[in-house]
């Protein structure tokens, strides 16, 4: 899952992955408005080209989450 | 016998047969196991169930398992009148559900016990899980009684000190370089690519199942009835959920009248998403970045965040969030009334009953139940402080001295 800040909001993050990083994104849920968005995804491709393409996305400033699981500090 | 039929998504209704599956292929939402109630409610009978084995397993026609269960002694756990912790508060039926005393000191037995024994029908040798508390040491404690393989995995920076209530069942123990969303995302991958139980992936469907048992018990221990007020913590927000869904299941199986009971849950403000979007009016959580000293309900992209937060609004219940100053002194005050010791999840329940209380919100005639989840030894570095000895010679001059005008 995408969690995208307001200043993102207009920006084409997934449009780009999908391109400069050769990762196929298929949406499956989302809700974005004017001032915040998430969006639940599909990321298929090279394992190498993913990882490089979740990295590119959180140095962005999206907050990435893994929809598997929950993730316990304790 | 089970009267499970199949898993279900609770966000678009797709079904699958019941299989080792975590999340609805069609819209990546959680599923849910889904019951032949009809069928379910000629078995049970509340003669039936009272008759039944004193653990959480007397329930277990309600539950999504065929065979034999793993059981270490789970369940059936004291629901205790707290007249002392009520007199503080102001309320006078107040009841604690302490599952401080299962036998890893969490209630995580409980789904675990589910867990595994669905594990072991799915044919499963090997268990998983990502934690470093209540989960990895239920998980160690059950692959051992049920002779399974166990892998917990945990980020490198944790203390050792921390893995020990997991280690002395003798699991595998991996560390992983890196955070907590490293640690899930490695695990995501594995079961992909080993076929393992993990606990909270593609077993999660039955092992929140587990977590009903608490509302099953409860309403059999108040002699079969609902609460009218519940404060419980909620970390995924599953077992909130799964509190509510078995109190409303035994008003659907005819076994306790139609269930009005408010449900309020308590958060701390160091991670409290899912207290963020019910202040808000918001039907999305937001993840947040967890910063509190309740480990273990500070998840801060909770799966079940959605689901938790209709549960609250639906039965005219709430959320509150605590500070960690609040949930120490939640922790000394159920301590000093009730004789329990809570871990800080228990602190920021009780925490959050008193600011309840206190507002008015409950109110003093309201039977309420509140929910300690797990024991507090376990993290007693956290309320370290609180001792403060007295410092005596051996004579008794010494001590009349230093306390002769208590004594």
């Amino acid at each position: 899952m995408f969690t995208f800040p307001q200043e993102l909001i207009k920006e084409p993050i997934i449009y780009t992955l999908s391109h400069q990083f050769k990762v196929v994104t298929n949406i499956r849920r989302a809700d974005i408005s004017e001032d915040k968005g998430w969006v639940v995804l599909e990321l298929e491709g090279d394992e190498k080209e993913i990882e490089q393409g979740i990295a590119w996305v959180t140095a962005k400033g999206v907050r990435v989450d893994p929809v598997i699981g929950d993730i316990v500090e304790g | 016998m089970s009267y499970a039929r199949a898993l279900r998504c609770r966000k678009c209704g797709q079904e699958y047969p019941l299989q080792p599956l975590n999340l609805c292929d069609f819209c990546l939402s959680p599923l849910e196991v889904s019951y032949d109630y009809k069928s379910m409610a000629k078995a049970v009978s509340r003669e039936k169930l009272s008759g039944g084995t004193l653990s959480m397993w007397r329930y277990r026609d309600m539950l999504p398992v065929e065979g034999k269960e793993v059981d270490i002694g789970t369940g059936f756990t004291p629901l205790v009148k707290a007249d002392n912790l009520g007199h503080e508060l102001g309320l006078n039926r107040l009841y604690i559900k302490n599952d401080c005393l299962n036998p890893t000191y969490s209630f995580k037995d409980r789904v675990v016990s589910v867990a595994v024994t669905k594990a072991r029908e799915f044919g499963f040798d090997t268990i998983a899980c990502a934690s470093t508390g209540n989960l990895a040491a239920s998980v160690a404690a059950h692959a051992a009684k049920a002779n399974m393989k166990a892998y917990v995995f945990v980020p490198s920076e944790v203390e050792p000190g921390k893995l020990v209530g997991a280690a002395i069942y003798n699991p595998v123990l991996v560390t992983v370089k890196g955070s907590y969303d490293d640690v899930n995302r490695l695990c995501a991958r594995l079961v992909e690519r080993y076929n393992w139980g993990f606990i909270n992936i593609n077993l999660r469907p039955y092992y929140a199942e587990g977590s009903k048992t608490l509302g099953y018990e409860v309403a059999e221990q108040l002699g079969w009835r609902a609460p009218d007020c519940v404060v419980a913590p909620a970390a995924s927000g599953l077992l909130f959920t799964r509190i509510w869904k078995g109190l409303d299941e035994l008003a659907m199986l005819g076994l306790i009248e139609a269930v009005n009971t408010h449900m309020y849950l308590a958060q701390a403000t160091g991670c409290s998403p899912i207290v963020n979007a019910f202040q808000a009016g918001s039907l999305h959580v937001h993840p947040v970045e967890p910063d509190t000293i309740a480990k273990s309900i500070a998840i801060g992209n909770p799966a079940d965040g959605y689901y938790a937060l209709r549960v609250a609004r639906q039965s005219g219940g709430g959320a509150c969030a605590v500070t960690d100053e609040e949930a120490i002194a939640g922790m000394k005050l159920l301590a000093q009334t009730e004789g329990i010791f809570a871990e800080a999840a228990g602190g920021v329940v009780i925490a959050g009953l008193k600011r309840l209380a206190t507002s008015g919100v409950i109110k003093r005639n309201e039977l309420t139940v509140a929910f300690i989840t797990g024991a507090g030894p376990k993290t007693q570095e956290i309320v370290s402080g609180i001792v403060q000895p007295f410092a005596v010679q051996p004579n008794l001059e010494s001590f009349e001295e230093v306390l002769g005008a208590r004594a």
